[in-house]
């Protein structure tokens, strides 16, 4: 067995019994931790592998969430049921989204620009038409059992997200040493070689926008089994979007463990600014603070450090 | 129940939007233009602006207006310094990492404000705010038309500085073709940092005739990114004339939008406007490049 | 194999592919030169499906494909490389050939010892666990053309393989490419050195101003009077005979 399987198992180990061993909010971090990297890794396959930068990734995640939501508060559906519902709803708007895109042509700044609008027109959307409930929001009745998707104990939701997160990393392990992933590579690295060596570059990009949007998807469900409500700012803010890029950007884009190790990296900083600011009064306020960090981060890793933290790792790509 | 009176008010209060959106805008398509960047942090820097703008008030008791020269003067120090220090060096390789740059700085302005400043909503309270100006049947707020003369007027200044003065037609020139303009002489880098500075000094101009009518959070740069974008984009990238044209189009639409489609609805106007142009058209109305 | 017919492009008011015709047969090694700015590879482009063309027509093995995606020519058997080589910079010199053998299958393995079969045809095998960024100009040409070939061309169009390449070097990549044509690859190569054409082609068609000016074996062409014009200018023919 190689170095970086056992490596992955012991993680793996560490994960399943660390609920066990800490208190109850150390859960919910880490909850959260594995979590931002499942989504991270929805927008690593687009915006990552593919290198279709997207600005506005929280469109999917927002259609997910509404539509489970919606089919569970005013369609009555069993919550589990309306989950793969929404992630083909998810599915569905990458699929239009890249389509109209790339049958457009558009590539690079374009691209992340519009799906920024897109998110956009789907807040205001959600914002404005009534079977949203608009600025309101919508709240999940509690009904704490797992038949309901709803857990008393919060372990059990950490360890969906753990199943979540590590289910996206073999996603992304089997699309990498695949045949479907070195053509994302391809296309990312120089679309006009890519074609010329028989890639269908338009069919591929669809695919994967439309991958990569149902998995965001299936983390907007998720977000709003746990915490019960949903608006629109929420669903479809800008905020959730950035959170996805950076942590990837941070850890990685395009490799397989960036996502998670760019959440670790922010969920450690985060961490680093709550003690910081119980020492130092005048930073009461802890959440910018270290977005500044990680703003700063991004710049120096797109400037410095390509392949983001995982570069420090491993320089050199194993090959196949 | 929308008599023309009604509209027509709307039409004018957009186009009094729009007169500030220019100048924005303006700022926008110059650093692109020049640069070939897309600068995601203009929103943020704005902001940061109107906060300056703000705080010269709240402390030295500076009226808006009068603190205008300083602000354009500040704003462009601080755009050249972000240019000779961070942009300048990274500006390069695909554009999208440049983009991201832009991003993560917005990132930091924006959490530095939120960090130092609050999240609370700061107005000045100028003796002229409450002024109004009736025009048929429409009353319009007299920073409102002050604004909107000054930022065009200052847009007007901009544009005689672009086509007479030497730096002027440097920074044309090297818009143009800046293999060319390097070959005879002229040192890009330099006009680079001055465009960018330029171009947020333009902010500048614009936070003070924002301010007497407007308000400032650390989440205001949001508001105005995307219709900067949306202006920039349907005037046609790096086009002056089509920031003016983009930017008094999407004033009235937004105006109307509201009207018709109520505040939350209305918004969405400037976005699918957004995504139209790039979809369809992504030249927009007056540019020459795809 | 190759049939073009009358084929043109224009540039807004440039034509750049004037009504240009020509035939490649299966087995050969045909040649395509002409002057900078000739429309040589202009005419690839429309050849392989990049640009489509205004007006003309280009059969391979009977079949129209004028107009068709570059990915579906490719699929039928006909790729292209670039003169400005455009090597995947972030993966290893193996991983940019399986992107080419991928065409024909999906499962690694086979692609990976295919790349691996390819690389030793253009001499990189030591090179497989480079990145494609580290590479010399030398190795990124062979690199252009290993990944080409990982697609199982029947047709393999060259643009400028021996350009930016010293005298050694250019030596090998001729080595090289004759072999792939010993193999049963039929080749059209777009060289702006004329001498780098005769030692490997049969036969030779000369572009100048997007217009086919002359077509014959590269002795033949050598001596064309128009040939010599084209490239050394109005008159030279007449200077160099006399």
């Amino acid at each position: 067995m190689s170095r970086t399987a056992l490596l992955c198992l012991a993680a793996l180990a560490a994960a399943l019994v660390y609920p066990l061993l800490v208190p109850n909010y150390l859960v919910n971090i880490g909850m959260l931790m594995l979590f931002t990297a499942f989504l991270g890794q929805s927008w690593n396959l687009a915006g990552g592998y593919a290198g279709q930068t997207s600005f506005g990734h929280v469109v999917f995640f927002g259609v997910g969430a509404y539509t489970s939501t919606i089919l569970q508060v005013t369609y009555g559906w069993n919550p589990w049921l309306a989950w793969p519902i929404a992630m083909l709803a998810g599915g569905a708007v990458g699929w239009m989204i890249a389509v109209l895109s790339f049958r457009a042509g558009l590539r690079g700044s374009y691209f992340a620009l519009i799906t920024l609008a897109f998110a956009e027109v789907f807040r205001i959307l959600a914002n404005s038409v009534p079977f949203t409930r608009g600025g309101l929001g919508m709240l999940i009745k509690a009904d704490q059992r797992p038949e309901n998707f709803q857990f008393k104990d919060s372990i059990w939701i950490y360890y969906l997200a753990l199943a979540l997160c590590v289910i996206s990393l073999l996603i992304a392990w089997q699309i990498a040493r695949g045949r479907f992933g070195a053509r994302l590579v391809a296309i990312r690295e120089n679309e006009d070689a890519a074609r010329a060596l028989g890639i269908d570059v338009f069919a591929e990009k669809v695919k994967v926008l439309t991958l990569s949007g149902a998995m965001c998807a299936a983390g907007g469900t998720f977000y709003a089994q746990k915490y019960l409500y949903i608006d629109p700012s929420i669903a479809f803010g800008v905020d959730k979007s950035v959170e996805m890029l950076l942590v990837t950007m941070v850890g990685g884009a395009g490799t397989i463990f960036g996502p998670l190790i760019g959440s670790v990296a922010l969920t450690v900083i985060n961490e680093a600014t709550r003690g910081l600011a119980s020492v130092v009064p005048a930073l009461k306020n802890v959440q910018p603070l270290s977005l500044v960090v990680y703003g700063v981060m991004l710049v120096l890793i797109v400037a410095r450090l390509p392949d983001g933290l995982m570069g420090l790792f491993r320089r050199r790509p194993r090959h196949a | 129940m929308f008599d023309p009176q009604i509209i027509f008010a709307g039409v004018l209060n957009g186009l009094l939007a729009g007169g500030v959106y220019v100048l924005v805008a303006v700022g926008l398509t110059l650093i692109y233009g020049v640069l070939h960047i897309i600068n995601f942090a203009h929103g943020s820097l704005l902001m940061l602006a109107m906060y300056a703008v703000f705080w010269l008030w709240r402390l030295l008791g500076v009226d808006p207006y009068v603190a205008l020269p300083l602000v354009i003067a500040g704003a462009f120090g601080f755009g050249w310094l972000l240019y000779r220090g961070v942009i300048g060096r990274f500006s390069h390789g695909r554009d999208e990492n440049i983009l991201l740059i832009t991003l993560g700085l917005s990132i930091v302005i924006d959490n530095v404000a939120l960090l130092f400043f609050g999240g609370d909503t700061q107005t000045i309270d100028v003796p002229y705010a409450g002024l109004f100006v009736e025009i048929g049947a429409a009353f319009l707020p007299l920073p409102k038309i002050v604004s909107f003369a000054a930022s065009l007027l200052l847009c007007a200044v901009l544009g005689l500085y672009m086509t007479r003065s030497d730096t002027g037609k440097a920074i044309r020139a090297v818009a143009k073709e800046r293999q060319g303009a390097r070959l005879v002489g002229i040192d890009v880098d330099n006009i680079f940092a001055i465009s960018y500075g330029i171009g947020i000094a333009c902010l500048g101009a614009a936070a003070c005739l924002l301010m007497p009518s407007y308000y400032v959070t650390p989440t205001s740069g949001h508001a105005f990114v995307l219709v900067a974008f949306t202006i920039v984009v349907l005037g046609g990238m790096g086009s002056f004339i089509g920031a003016a044209v983009g930017g008094f189009i999407i004033g009235i639409t937004e105006a109307l939008g509201g009207l018709f489609l109520g505040e939350q609805l209305g918004q969405i106007g400037i976005s699918l406007i957004f995504i139209l142009i790039l979809l369809l058209k992504p030249t927009g109305l007056f540019g020459s490049r795809a | 194999m190759l049939e073009v017919r009358e084929l043109s492009k224009s540039f807004g008011g440039l034509k750049a592919v004037d009504r240009a015709s020509l035939d490649v047969r299966q087995g050969e090694i045909v040649g395509l030169i002409g002057p900078n700015g000739a429309g040589k590879t202009t005419l690839f482009a429309a050849i392989a499906g990049f640009h489509a063309p205004d007006s003309g027509r280009v059969a391979f093995e009977g079949r129209d494909i004028t107009g068709l995606a570059p990915h579906r020519i490719c699929a039928a058997g006909m790729v292209r490389t670039f003169q400005i080589t455009q090597p995947f910079a972030k993966i290893s010199v193996r991983q940019n050939i399986m992107v080419g053998a991928y065409l024909h299958t999906a499962d690694r393995r086979l692609a990976a010892r295919e790349a691996e079969a390819v690389a030793e045809t253009v001499g990189m095998t030591e090179q497989l666990d480079q990145l494609g960024a580290d590479l010399t100009v030398a190795g990124r040409k062979r690199l252009e053309l290993a990944r080409a070939l990982a697609t199982g061309p029947r047709l393999l169009l060259l643009d400028e393989v021996m350009a930016g390449l010293n005298p050694t070097e250019i030596v090998e990549i001729v080595g090289v490419i004759k072999g792939i044509r010993d193999a049963g690859i039929t080749i059209l190569l777009i060289e702006h050195v004329m001498q780098a054409v005769t030692s490997l082609a049969e036969r030779v068609y000369v572009l100048n101003q997007g217009r086919m000016i002359a077509e014959g074996t590269p002795a033949a062409i050598a001596d064309d009077p128009q040939v010599i014009e084209a490239y050394l200018g109005h008159g030279a023919a007449k200077v160099l005979r006399a």
